[in-house]
């Protein structure tokens, strides 16, 4: 096996910050190595200094034998390294085609040769397995298929090393085993690869080699014959973690419920809910399974007041809802912790101390009775969030964009429980966390719910819903099925009710 | 060329950018004012003179700053709600008609309460051209920009239209100009034979009480978090509709504001060139302060200080005063590209900014 890439003692900082300290590594090609780390560990930086993003303080990256130019993204793009990144960037109103095109054409030029184009994804898509529609308009597309052109648009211009960040994050168990065929197929071509990833057990699977990183260092590199998961794991957070133990939660009485519920599909968002009842008890973590997109983000909206059924009544306590805002919902006792925690959580800008009393503009005892905001009794207030819930930062005044994703979770949370809610409604809450966050986010829901409050948890991640949840539902076009106690079900049924086939 | 970004927060950075960004563009005025065929440092004396030299220039100073302020502190306030109102020149407007129509005679108070009036229908004037367009933005989507610069046209036109008719002063000899208004309704001067007006005094005290309210009370939070991140305020349980109603409408009436110190303060009456595009000027003066009211009160004074320099300057060595213009600008652009690099490291290959 040829080398592919060579990364030599690459060393970068941000300020004090020492995001990546003399890391080396290499990459054959047909090798699948994985980079594993926690948030923060310093391996999207690593990547952005191989894609030419970043320029690093020191070190050099060798392709093929040579030294390139760093800094440079489209001398590495020309070279024939590829991105695929976690967050797409494709155009939502454009074709696929039309996608690829994009990227792939000089701007200068007059005409698209659409045919040959055309020609070249089909022929893509058939020797790695990227079945997909060129003529299909990119916002109609699921998650998975949405990836598959990213994919292919990295393919499109002949590269070699191909980098996938966070690949799975956001795919159904089936999804997720065609994308190792794809990648299987990328290897058997001669290219190399490297999988950015937190998911351990997939990595096991799919990887011929795991490099840790921890603290901007390298920790660790393992070979697939000496893989061993409990030793990675420890590699990747330097401590050993306590996973929750699973225990069924005692259910008390019920605190929302959800009657003949329907919503239309409309802009803000593309998929409704139909006929919708659904009862939350109190002391219970009620699961919701899904692929994104099949009306978890209209029916988490719903309960927590951000949206108003067209049909259908929302009961709280058993009475019956009127008024539908946040605001209203948070006096009722409810709390939204929503998937995109930097966007709809957290205002990055602003200090985390600000963001601590966001919600609690109405509070007496941050704000007076004239509008005065008390600063002493703000700054205890986000320093209890911060201590009782384990939230690392520098500085109060710090911008909270500077913090961690696992640190952000936390201090929203925190700012949740601080309002002592009844019902709390989580959607994905431990998405793009590390392991040692995840493991305190879960914990800090189920210690609600041994509180006997009422937990709605949405996940895409069928093995945390199995460990965290009491009860089950699936939610597929928006429509609910369940609820099934977690005992009772296998994760390969639940993968197939997600996708709408093997309806029990 | 290549932005990085910088993660840690130098606060000597941040005032000493503003600060270069103005010496720079004092700089490239220099180099104007050569190509113009005047001494540069001579020129330079005399803008400093004709803005500062005898009481009566440094009254004058204040009188151009103040209508300054106030459009500075309407651009200031809407822009931290990310709400974007071009149109304080025509909510100026609005506020001189208030002025002309309750203030000529129609109704008549004691100085005391008259001052106060009409600073109140003013305001109000300046609120109600902008809230149509506001609860346009919020309910559809409707482009602010678009909509206020255009109201901006449709308000002057409509004054052009009252003075030539319904509201011209039968006295004017002929002139498209409002009557006067009324003695108990002028703001007295406070500095004896010049322009200087209490609507200087007062155009302070409202920045004052707005850096107040923005910096230290639950509303000016709010419309910070609003500005920065509208999504997570809403999750936070603030409502948006209201925040950005209530920042538009204040937005307006300060605007509204400035229409009564130039009617009811510098002119006595209204006039179709009551304002040289104050509305504006003002968006400069707020981009100049980053939006801190204390600030801005500062970046009018330094700008009223450029236009009323420039006049005299203009006058004792012959160059146009479309200089000041021009100098306002690169002013601007400099201070915003200041502004980048208080946030931004800048690298040209090698080097390092």
């Amino acid at each position: 096996m040829h080398s592919l890439l060579e990364v030599e003692s690459i060393s970068k900082s941000f300020g004090d910050l020492a995001a990546n300290n003399d890391i080396s590594f290499s990459v054959s090609e047909g090798e699948i190595v994985a980079v594993l780390g926690e948030n923060g560990a310093g391996k999207t930086t690593l990547m952005n200094i191989i894609f030419g993003h970043y320029l690093p303080d020191s070190g050099s990256i060798k392709f093929k034998g040579e030294k390139i130019p760093v800094g440079n993204t489209r001398a590495a793009i020309n070279l024939g390294i590829g991105m695929v990144h976690q967050h797409f960037t494709l155009a939502e109103n454009l074709s696929v085609l039309e996608n690829i095109a994009i990227g792939n054409q000089s701007l200068l030029g007059f005409s698209i040769d659409f045919k040959q184009i055309e020609h070249r994804i089909t022929k893509i898509s058939g020797e790695f397995g990227l079945s997909v529609d060129p003529r299909a308009i990119v916002s109609d597309l699921s998650i998975g298929e949405k990836q598959r052109v990213e994919i292919i648009k990295t393919l499109f211009g002949d590269c070699e090393l191909v980098i996938l960040d966070e690949p799975t994050a956001s795919l159904t168990p089936q999804e997720v085993d065609q994308l190792f065929l794809t990648i299987r197929s990328m290897v058997k071509a001669g290219l190399g690869v490297i999988i950015i990833s937190h998911k351990l057990d997939e990595i096991l699977r799919i990887s011929d080699r795991i490099i840790v990183l921890r603290n901007g260092k390298l920790t660790g590199s393992m070979d697939k014959a000496n893989f061993d998961k409990s030793s990675l794991a420890e590699m990747i957070v330097g401590k050993k973690i306590e996973r929750p133990e699973k225990n069924k939660g005692k259910k008390a009485e019920k605190l929302m419920e959800l009657i003949g519920l329907n919503i239309s599909s409309n802009i803000g968002s593309p998929m409704g809910l139909s006929d919708i009842n659904f009862e939350l008890f109190g002391g219970e973590i009620h699961g919701i399974a899904g692929v994104s997109g099949n009306g978890q983000r209209a029916f988490a909206e719903v309960m927590a007041g951000h949206m108003r059924p067209d049909l259908g009544d929302l009961l709280i306590n058993g009475k019956r809802v009127k008024k539908f805002t946040p605001r209203a919902f948070m006096d009722e006792g409810v709390a939204y912790i929503p998937e995109d925690r930097t966007s709809d959580g957290v205002v990055g800008e602003l200090s985390i101390l600000d963001n601590g009393v966001l919600t609690e503009t109405k509070n007496p005892k941050i704000a007076n009775r004239f509008g005065f905001l008390n600063k002493k009794s703000s700054t205890k207030f986000v320093g209890e969030i911060c201590e009782e819930n384990d939230v690392r930062f520098q500085s109060l005044n710090q911008p909270t964009r500077l913090l961690s994703g696992g640190n952000i979770q936390k201090l929203l949370i925190g700012r949740w429980l601080k309002r002592n809610p009844e019902i709390i409604i989580a959607c994905q809450p431990t998405r793009g966390l590390d392991e040692g966050a995840i493991v305190s986010v879960q914990k800090l829901l189920l210690e609600e719910r041994d509180k006997g409050k009422a937990v709605l948890f949405i996940t895409e991640d069928l093995d945390e819903l199995l460990l965290v949840s009491d009860v089950i539902s699936i939610m597929f076009d928006g429509k609910l099925m369940g609820p099934y106690d977690y005992d009772k079900l296998e994760k390969r049924e639940i993968g197939l009710m997600m996708t709408g086939s093997g309806i029990l | 060329m290549r932005l990085e970004v910088r993660e840690t927060y130098s606060p000597a950075l941040s005032i000493i950018a503003p600060f270069g960004a103005i010496i720079f563009s004092l700089l490239c005025s220099f180099v104007l004012l050569f190509i113009a065929g005047a001494p540069p440092i001579e020129s330079f004396f005399y803008l400093i003179k004709g803005a500062f030299g005898s009481p009566n220039a440094l009254a004058e100073t204040g009188a151009r700053a103040t209508p300054l302020i106030l459009t500075g502190l309407a651009a200031g306030i809407a822009f931290r709600a990310k709400f974007w109102n071009i149109g304080a020149e025509g909510q100026l407007y609005a506020g001189a008609l208030a002025a002309t129509f309750f203030g000529t005679g129609l109704i008549n108070l004691p100085q005391f309460l008259m001052i106060p009036f009409l600073f109140l229908v003013g305001g109000l004037a300046g609120a109600l051209v902008i809230l149509p367009l506001v609860i346009l933005r919020q309910l559809y989507k409707v482009d602010e920009v678009v909509t206020t610069l255009l109201m901006n046209f449709v308000i002057l036109l409509f004054v052009s239209y009252l003075l030539e008719g319904p509201m011209k002063d039968p006295m004017s000899l002929g002139w498209p100009q409002g009557s006067s208004v009324i003695d108990n309704g002028v703001l007295p001067q406070i500095l004896e034979r010049t322009r200087l007006h209490l609507g200087f005094l007062i155009a302070i005290v409202v920045a004052i009480c707005l850096w107040v309210i923005l910096s230290r009370t639950a509303f000016g939070f709010r419309i910070k978090s609003v500005g920065h991140n509208p999504a997570a305020t809403y999750h936070a349980g603030i409502p948006l509709f209201k925040t950005v109603l209530v920042v538009a409408c204040l937005s307006g009436a300060l605007a509204g504001f400035a229409g009564i110190t130039e009617t009811a303060g510098l002119k006595g009456y209204l006039t179709l060139d009551l304002s040289p595009g104050f509305g504006y000027t003002g968006i400069a003066v707020a981009m100049l302060a980053a939006l801190n009211p204390i600030g801005i009160i500062f970046s009018a004074l330094f700008l009223a200080m450029i236009y009323v320099g420039a006049d005299s300057m203009s006058r004792a060595v012959n160059v146009p005063t479309y200089l000041a213009d021009v100098v306002v600008a690169i002013t601007v652009l400099s201070v915003l590209v200041s502004l980048i690099l208080i946030n931004y490291k800048i690298q040209i290959g090698k080097l390092k900014f």
